[in-house]
């Protein structure tokens, strides 16, 4: 303790301003949050088209499926799992949710909460295999990725399309000044402020960071881990029906070949956001930086003209590097 | 030893289990008196493990009885047993080192708002959390600057300490440490040494179990020596070498008749 003081008072201005700066950028979403703006500065001197009101609109339109998906990806990632089906699972949602309405003629609210029901379903199916069976998230959510492709294609090979507005209206504008913003959008950012809100302010969102750091300590706490897994596999499951949703307001079709690369997306967006792939670390708001910065340089790379395989490209140099960050700061603190 | 002793806070008779053909527990007694650090020592495979599961609800018992503070009680799992005052310290640090300190001493047991914001949102009162495990630490005199650091930056006997704490705020009848010291180093385990008297002295009798022979003589008022599934002997470290005690323990010394019966 009094080494600490000592060593204090012989520590120069310069030092503790240093000391300071690396202490603030250490703080979770700060890294990705500057590597946001960072993005955004660099794009904005290279392109007029990019800082616009209408093209930022574009950015966070693209940017809305995957952003929801990768909210129960969240979830699933603090606990230390992970969930390779959300895509696949979020397709068959929206392909019987657009069928239902289509083809059955099942009223619109109806068809959206079957939708919901199943993708549901499927979270709480990959919640038991984990959770009570003891199968390793990977190996469960890559069964249910091919269970949930096969179920959706035996049952559709081609598109919906001529949906009913009723099942299309998240896809709907209001303008906000010039800027014309979807309802979508919205409900990306309010699925969001819910998640940051439950897993902060709420016992049973600190369970989901204490049962990914450790836990043996979370059940030897009183706490039922089993259906607290269960519990994150379903709400994930959930918030990938919403994702369905958004997905078929924006193509306004039901494409039942979506999402298929949806999962790994999603990964990216979360791992770039800053959460630990080994569980009990992150945000779910760093997961919402982390899809905008896809999202931006996907944007930023198209507009200066640069071929879209560089975007690919960028993308994977940007995941080692999180990944990186994350293993290294990991290693300091166990 | 014959002065009359008071009612054990925790009491067991007889209690036996079976591995299948193994039998960990062969009719095994057990005291514990109020204010008191018993410890239990025996060799591996005696049942030292298997009496602590049994009396803190990790396991059943086959056969036997349990009473707390005199009253019949059963244990169905380790739950029921911290419902009723029952508290466990484990050896390998059982904390979560990306939550801070308070958040660990209130894991599983937070305290919600009061009103609508606690019940319908459901939302924790982090400043009364915070109050109380400020005070918490101070009870045991552990001198950690910020409740609210990772416990992951604390060093092992910092993060024991919280274990500790955790268990001393919450435990209103008994707190059971199972070889609290074995994953720490010699400084560390000093620390936790002071702790336990801590805990003793705020009147909670402590239940340890160890290897160490020198830290169950350092701190035990008695030792409880377990073999072959049995209680063999209850010694006081004044009257007991350590040698004593590791020769009751293996079967090359016979106990006392007085303290055996």
């Amino acid at each position: 303790m009094s080494d600490a003081l000592v060593h204090d008072r012989s520590q120069s201005g310069w030092e503790r301003i240093r000391r300071n700066i690396t202490h603030f950028l250490s703080l979770p979403g700060v890294g990705p949050t500057l590597a946001l703006l960072i993005a955004s500065i660099f794009f904005a001197t290279q392109t007029d088209k990019f800082l616009t009101g209408r093209n930022l609109s574009l950015v966070v339109q693209q940017v809305i499926v995957v952003g929801t998906l990768a909210v129960g990806q969240t979830l699933v990632i603090l606990t230390a799992g992970i969930d390779l089906s959300n895509g696949m699972v979020m397709a068959l949602g929206s392909v019987i949710m657009t069928s239902l309405a289509v083809e059955f003629g099942v009223p619109p609210a109806i068809a959206i909460i079957i939708g919901l029901l199943i993708t549901t379903a499927f979270g709480l199916l990959n919640g038991s295999l984990v959770a009570l069976v003891k199968l390793p998230p990977f190996i469960v959510t890559l069964g249910t990725l091919n269970i949930a492709y096969a179920v959706t294609r035996i049952y559709r090979t081609t598109t919906i399309s001529n949906l009913p507005p009723a099942i299309t209206f998240l896809g709907n504008t209001f303008t906000v000044g010039e800027t014309a913003i979807t309802y979508g959008s919205v409900v990306m950012i309010v699925v969001y402020l819910v998640a940051w809100f439950v897993l902060r302010e709420t016992s049973w969102g600190r369970h989901v960071y204490a049962v990914g750091d450790n836990p043996e300590a979370t059940r030897l706490a009183g706490i039922s881990t089993t259906r607290l897994l269960i519990s994150v596999y379903g709400i994930a499951g959930f918030i990938y029906g919403i994702a369905g949703l958004l997905l078929v307001a924006r193509t306004q079709v039901g494409d039942p070949q979506a999402g298929q690369t949806a999962n790994l997306d999603s990964i990216t967006a979360v791992v770039l956001g800053g959460t630990s792939l080994f569980g009990g670390r992150g945000s779910v708001l760093g997961t919402l930086i982390g899809a905008l910065i896809v999202g931006v340089f996907r944007n930023g790379l198209q507009l200066m003209g640069i071929p879209s395989m560089y975007q690919v490209l960028v993308t994977g140099i940007l995941v080692i590097l999180a990944v990186s960050v994350d293993q290294l700061s990991h290693r300091g603190q166990a | 030893m014959s002065n009359p002793m008071p009612t054990p806070v925790l009491q067991a008779r007889g209690l036996v289990k079976h591995f299948g053909h193994v039998v960990a527990l062969d009719g095994a007694d057990f005291e514990l008196y109020p204010g008191e650090i018993l410890a239990v020592i025996g060799d591996n495979g005696a049942g030292k493990s298997t009496l602590i599961k049994a009396l803190s609800g990790a396991l059943i018992p086959d056969e036997g009885t349990i009473y707390l503070n005199g009253t019949l009680v059963r244990f169905h799992n380790p739950l029921d047993a911290r419902r009723m005052g029952i508290e466990t310290v484990y050896q390998d640090l059982a904390v979560a080192p990306a939550l801070n300190i308070m958040e660990n001493i209130f894991l599983g047991r937070e305290i919600r708002r009061s009103g609508v914001l606690g019940s319908l949102f459901r939302m924790l009162d982090k400043k009364q959390m915070m109050n109380d495990t400020v005070r918490y630490m101070a009870d045991l005199k552990i001198g950690i600057q910020s409740m609210s650091q990772p416990v992951g930056t604390l060093s092992g006997g910092q993060r024991q300490g919280v274990a500790v704490a955790r268990s001393a705020a919450f435990a209103k009848n008994v707190v059971i440490m199972d070889e609290p010291t074995a994953a720490l180093g010699v400084k560390e385990s000093r620390m936790v040494v002071e702790l336990i008297r801590q805990v003793r002295e705020r009147g909670l009798p402590v239940i340890l179990i160890s290897h160490n022979m020198p830290l169950v003589f350092e701190l035990a008022d008695r030792i409880h020596i377990q073999r072959l599934g049995r209680r063999v002997a209850v010694i006081t470290p004044d009257e007991y070498s350590m040698a004593d005690a590791v020769a009751i323990m293996t079967g090359a010394k016979e106990a006392e008749p007085q303290l055996a019966s």
